[in-house]
């Protein structure tokens, strides 16, 4: 798993890329919990490059969002594969986050 | 019958050879990706959660998987020697209820046909999951 950040004007996107599970979750967990503790007006998560997505990859995006809306940000995420939007579909999450089919729409009215 | 087994140790970086064994059988079985994605998915999560709820997150302790692919199903069978489970205690959370954690049981139900967990004896659980393989496969 790889994932790395960058400033695009508003939006602090971060890409990630690989297979997310439970070996490697915390890193994404620190990565997006670190972007919400400076509370950064929009954190983008880039999923286009994600393999695989267990429940604590999810659990993962699901604490950045709460995070997040806690303080008046956005979190959005963008390019979904079908591999990990079948996991959102079974969590039944695709209604709670805002999901965007790029990231070019993702940064849309930000 | 084709059947695998294969012991790992507690720890989370071993989930992946769990989970390519896991899509090898299914695919010998003629699954297609999508089916065989959510079977790896449940079997995977089922490994998770004896890390983390039998074990306590130890990472050198023992997780046996075994698969065995049949005429008309696929099933998978993980021991682990640690904390027993009641099995009536393991339930899926409301989905509603929106927090991190807790899918592991209601992705493992969703997908497969059968979860059972079974007591062991002395120590651990013993975990069993079947899917029936579909109709219309390959193979």
């Amino acid at each position: 798993m790889q994932i790395e950040t960058k400033v695009m004007g508003k939006a602090t996107l971060v890409q990630v890329s690989g297979e997310v599970d439970m070996s490697n979750s915390p890193e994404v967990r620190d990565t997006l919990l670190g972007l919400a503790k400076k509370k950064v007006p929009a954190i983008l998560v880039d999923l286009g490059g994600v393999t695989y997505m267990d429940s604590s990859g999810i659990a993962t995006l699901v604490e950045g969002l709460q995070e997040t809306l806690g303080y008046g940000g956005k979190f959005r995420l963008a390019s979904l594969t079908p591999k990990v939007k079948q996991v959102f579909d079974l969590a039944r999450l695709t209604d709670v986050f805002e999901i965007f089919s790029d990231l070019a729409s993702a940064q849309e009215g930000l | 019958m084709r059947r695998f087994q294969i012991e790992v140790p507690s720890d989370p970086a071993f989930l992946r050879m769990v989970r390519t064994a896991v899509d090898t059988l299914c695919a010998m079985g003629g699954m297609e990706e999508d089916g065989r994605c959510m079977i790896v998915l449940a079997v995977d999560e089922a490994c998770s959660n004896i890390i983390r709820h039998s074990y306590d997150g130890a990472a050198d302790k023992r997780i046996i998987c075994e698969g065995r692919l049949e005429e008309e199903t696929v099933s998978f069978i993980l021991r682990d020697f640690g904390k027993k489970v009641e099995p009536s205690r393991i339930q899926p959370r409301d989905l509603a209820d929106l927090r991190p954690g807790g899918l592991g049981v209601h992705f493992m139900r969703k997908v497969m046909d059968s979860v059972e967990f079974e007591d062991c004896g002395a120590a651990g659980t013993c975990l069993t999951m079947r899917k029936r393989l579909p109709a219309n496969r390959g193979g």
